[in-house]
């Protein structure tokens, strides 16, 4: 039995809005063992981000929690292992004890996670005093080591500086200074390279890598950006409407998607060698969740529908100890269907790629 | 999940949607329907609103559910009368328990429900015909405010520049005119009443509209569907009062209802300072004004008006606030 | 598609300058920028954020007053003051997609009214019926149903709300399109969606588009030819094949060596080339566009570009 940090059972969320009841995560799963890193993939809609957020305690007010647990076990001060599940714990403990200090966040804007007020110095050693209870001189010292460690030249001069005299990528940076200024045990990173231009895109995430080696930190990556998953995640979770439909290794989501969902998502984006005329796209729009959701949330939208879609949602199917996925053309029972061609070609040339 | 699958094996055959390449999702509900849903969850508001309806309801039927005209001197017999002087509030039914002197008994058949004035007027009448005047000043300078202070703004802030600074130092030169003084001059060159009034309203209460409607203006203009119309072609005129104007409803409506009980308050001040109504007919303010002249004496009669003053300023903020929150929710992210 | 280079270009960029003034500080937004667009052609313009490629768009359909040099569309100089005929042709002939599809819609228009807005600006229609038909003709176009015409902005999704943004650049039969990172903002499988879009109409009316972005990878995927921005400047351009197997500037090479791929195997391998053009030894302004072959053109001193050149060989 191998050391898991993160374990959501059968999150089940509905939010109340002025429209009627939508029922955003419906039987969401997701494992994350210590040191790892997890992708959490989806367009936007599809709850990615609500499942990161309950898992913070920072729920929005008008959401119910059906049913589901999200076991958190992280290391005490003193290095004895705890465990607790965060729902049923007081939203005012999980922001005491978990927050900022066992579970990190990083945000896709840097700017509207920096308070403009205060020098970047203030914001690192506000959590450390708080969280770690050290000195404010300590809280310095660790502070200026910490900017040092992300990359950020000259950290005496930055100290005192305010986030708008930095720029987009040092921004960042200094985000990730915070996050993992308490010792995180997790870290999750809500599409953290999005806003940033492509050159620094990388070395923001080469950061968070080293980092992430370093400390023995687990991170959960939440994006609609495969190439962020490609360099990064060890495992995949796409998720659609509500629920995960496949989960890999990301050798596995990529090399050998099983979920026609995960073809589109696959084949839309064009590497460099695509030169076909049309890309393979999935048609359509997601649903409205305002709805419940008979059968196949994706069967409106999927080109290999079967008349079971309509029907019923397909459990998960094992494909390897590893690999599962929720369509039912897994079922024995049904015709033999490959992914499109052009997606087959693509991962084969993918695969020459020496590694 | 133990349940018990439904799928037989003739459902393993595909069954892709017929109309794939059109997209026909949408969410189903409306704007205002929103806006309606969280008004009415709104306890406050809800209750303004109902303060308001039955003001409004009482100021335009009021009058008429008594017998007395809103200028007659009640009355009884012909020649030298026995005046209906400062009455006390009365039901027949009920005024036994309270009745103290003869000269009160003469009217002991009569419903007063507010009382009468020191002139022997209705007071339940008078009051109701004081709000309805009250009410028409408040909305006809909201109207007309509208007009030039969201004209103003608008325009203002779309062009900018040089003729955006030249607009916006008259407004603060207006600004800082005191309002009495305003009247002041006013009252020299037109007679009291309604009108000066309105007039005085007017010079000064669209300053507010403008600010806001300008302010709006400055967050809209550079809106990418603004410069989408620029790009076709679409004229300034075009561009402020049929891109613009109607995004800038939420803020203008909330600014309306606050701005609502400041002309009532205002007329009522007016009024109160003596450069208002003029007599017989009555205002809030007006007879506000007479009943403090009395207020130690008979101190039922500034009840009534003070009354409903106070619940029409309640209301109208109330269902003000109920209005920026219901057409402007906190964004709940999903 | 092949694009013919030798007719007259649709669009000729010339020496464009865009200064804004803040103060007393003036901001070189775009620099002595000149390029070309021919009938037909998609010229995709890429650059970081702050390189410029949103200001040219917006100094091209005279969202801006460009500070210097001249734009020519169909042979008519669009950058100094229109005449009555020249506005109408780059009111209707030249079309825009903007970046964000939650802000480039009327959120108190119906779909309908809002792809109709150029037809009634122009009163290009002789009946109410006819403005209906067309209007829905091209909702159908872009893939978007009927029952969509009353419906509002904020009832759509990202993507549905860039077909409506298309749709209304499509209704007026626009030469060129300017498409100003417009699909940025939307998700990676909506994004397929509105590229495969954008291909199809250009087959079926022969527009020419100017794809600004930042994302290389859709860039390549689209473009006929290549433009790269950075602070303002137009670094290097050519053909799609030239700027992508043979890239000259230092720029350049940096901005395709961040290109992220959706294969895990390379991805992890793979690691960017750095630029600083603060470190790098150049000046922008010092050097000009040299010719290096084919369409291929690269910015820089004669040293500069002969250097550049000798590595490459």
């Amino acid at each position: 039995m191998a050391d898991k940090i993160l374990d959501i059972r059968n999150l089940d969320i509905t939010f109340k809005t002025t429209a009627g009841n939508v029922h955003a995560i419906r039987g969401v799963n997701v494992d994350l063992e210590r040191g790892e890193t997890v992708a959490i993939v989806g367009e936007s809609g599809s709850g990615k981000s609500v499942v990161m957020k309950t898992a913070m305690g920072i729920l929005a007010g008008n959401a119910t929690i059906n049913s589901g647990e999200i076991i958190f076990r992280y290391k005490e001060d003193d290095g004895s292992l705890q465990e607790v599940d965060i729902l049923k714990k007081e939203k005012k403990w999980v922001r005491q004890n978990i927050n900022g200090r066992k579970i990190a966040m990083i945000f896709q804007d840097p700017m509207t996670s920096l308070d403009p007020t205060m020098t970047i110095g203030n914001q690192l050693i506000e959590g450390m005093i708080m969280h770690l209870g050290i000195s404010k001189e300590d809280a310095r010292k660790r502070a200026i080591e910490l900017l040092e460690e992300v990359g950020i030249t000259d950290p005496e001069k930055r100290y005192k500086q305010y986030p708008h005299q930095l720029s987009g990528g040092m921004r960042q940076r200094v985000v990730i200074a915070i996050a993992i200024s308490c010792y995180p045990d997790l870290l999750i990173c809500d599409e953290p390279t999005t806003a940033l231009d492509v050159t620094i895109q990388a070395k923001i995430l080469d950061l968070i890598k080293t980092i992430q080696k370093e400390h023995g930190i687990s991170v959960i990556y939440i994006t609609h950006d495969l190439g962020v998953v490609a360099k990064v995640a060890d495992y995949v979770n796409v998720m659609y409407a509500g629920r995960i439909v496949e989960v890999g290794n990301v050798e596995e989501i990529f090399y050998d998607p099983k979920h026609p969902y995960t073809w589109g998502l696959l084949s839309a984006m064009p590497d460099l060698d695509t030169d076909d005329d049309r890309l393979y796209t999935i048609p359509g729009s997601p649903p409205n969740l305002l709805h419940e959701v008979v059968g196949d949330a994706f069967a409106p939208r999927n080109q290999y529908a079967l008349k079971a879609d309509w029907k019923e949602q397909p459990p998960m199917f094992k494909v390897t100890d590893t690999h599962f996925a929720a369509t039912w053309l897994l079922d024995e029972r049904a015709p033999k269907i490959e992914m499109p061609q052009e997606l087959k070609k693509r991962i084969e040339r993918m695969k020459q790629t020496k590694g | 999940m133990p349940e018990i699958s439904t799928v037989t094996n003739e459902d393993f055959v595909l069954d892709v949607s017929k109309d794939l390449t059109t997209d026909k999702n949408f969410a189903s509900q409306g704007f205002w329907k929103g806006v309606l849903t969280r008004f009415r969850k709104n306890k406050r508001a809800m209750t303004g609103l109902v303060i308001i309806l039955v003001i409004f309801v009482l100021a335009v039927f009021g009058p008429m559910l008594s017998n007395y005209g809103y200028k007659e001197i009640i009355s009884i017999g012909s020649g030298q009368d026995v005046v209906a002087k400062s009455l006390s509030p009365r039901i027949p039914a009920l005024h036994n328990l309270f009745s103290s002197s003869a000269y009160q008994d003469a009217f002991a058949d009569r419903v007063f429900l507010f009382g009468t004035d020191s002139l022997g007027r209705d007071l339940w009448t008078r009051v109701w015909y004081g709000a309805r005047i009250s009410l028409l000043i408040a909305f006809v300078t909201i109207l007309i405010d509208m007009l030039i202070g969201m004209s103003y703004g608008l325009i203002s802030g779309y062009f900018g520049q040089a003729l955006d600074g030249v607009m916006q130092r008259f407004v603060e030169i207006s600004n800082s005119i005191p309002r009495l003084v305003i009247v002041g001059v006013l009252a020299t060159f037109m007679p009291k009443g309604v009108w000066l009034v309105i007039v005085a309203l007017l010079l000064t209460e669209w300053i507010g509209m403008s600010k806001i409607a300008r302010a709006e203006m400055l967050k809209i203009k550079g809106q990418e569907y603004i410069m989408a119309s620029k790009t076709l072609g679409a004229k300034n005129f075009r561009i402020i009062f049929s891109d613009v104007l109607p995004n800038t409803i939420g803020p203008v409506i909330t600014q309306v209802m606050f701005s609502i009980p400041t002309a009532i308050f205002t007329e009522a001040f007016l009024s109160f300072v003596g450069v208002g109504i003029v007599l017989p007919q009555c205002s809030i303010g007006s007879l506000i004004e007479d009943g403090f002249n009395n207020i130690t004496t008979l101190p039922y009669q500034i009840l009534p008006p003070i009354i409903v003053l106070a619940l029409l300023m309640l209301a109208f903020n109330f269902v003000g606030d109920g209005l920026r929150e219901a057409l402007a929710p906190r964004i709940e992210d999903m | 598609m092949a694009v013919d280079y030798n007719a007259e270009p649709l669009l000729r960029v010339e020496k464009l300058k865009q200064y804004f003034k803040n103060g007393s500080y003036v901001v070189k937004a775009v620099d002595d920028v000149s390029f070309e667009i021919y009938p037909g052609e998609t010229y995709g313009l890429v650059g970081e954020s702050g390189s410029g490629k949103t200001t040219i768009g917006r100094g091209i359909i005279r969202l801006y007053d460009p500070t210097g040099g001249r734009v020519l569309f169909r042979d008519m100089d669009i950058s100094g003051k229109l005449d009555r005929y020249t506005n109408w042709e780059l009111r209707t002939k030249m079309q825009m997609i903007f970046q964000d599809p939650m802000a480039s819609l009327n959120p108190r228009k119906k779909i309908g009214d809002i792809i109709g807005e150029g037809l009634d600006i122009h009163h290009s229609y002789s009946s109410q019926e006819e403005r209906r038909e067309k209007i829905n003709a091209i909702l159908a176009k872009v893939g978007l149903a009927k029952e969509h015409y009353d419906r509002y902005p904020y009832q759509f999704s990202g993507g549905q709300r860039q077909r409506v943004g298309i749709a209304r650049a499509l209704i007026m039969n626009p030469d060129l399109i300017i498409a100003d990172e417009c699909i940025s903002a939307l998700d990676v499988s909506i994004q397929a969606q509105v590229v495969n879009l954008m291909k199809d109409i250009q087959e079926e009316t022969g527009c020419a588009y100017l794809f600004i972005a930042h994302d290389l990878s859709m860039v390549k995927y689209i473009s006929d030819r290549i433009g790269v921005l950075h602070l303002g400047r137009l670094l290097e351009t050519g053909t799609t094949e030239e700027i992508f197997s043979n890239p000259l500037h230092p720029y350049t090479i940096s901005l395709l060596s961040a290109i992220p791929s959706p294969n895990p195997r390379a991805e992890r391998s793979r690691s960017a080339v750095s630029y600083d053009y603060a470190t790098s030894g150049l000046d922008y302004n010092r050097g000009e566009l040299h010719h290096v072959g084919g369409k291929h053109y690269v910015y820089g001193t004669d040293e500069e570009v002969a250097g550049w050149l000798a590595k490459e060989n």
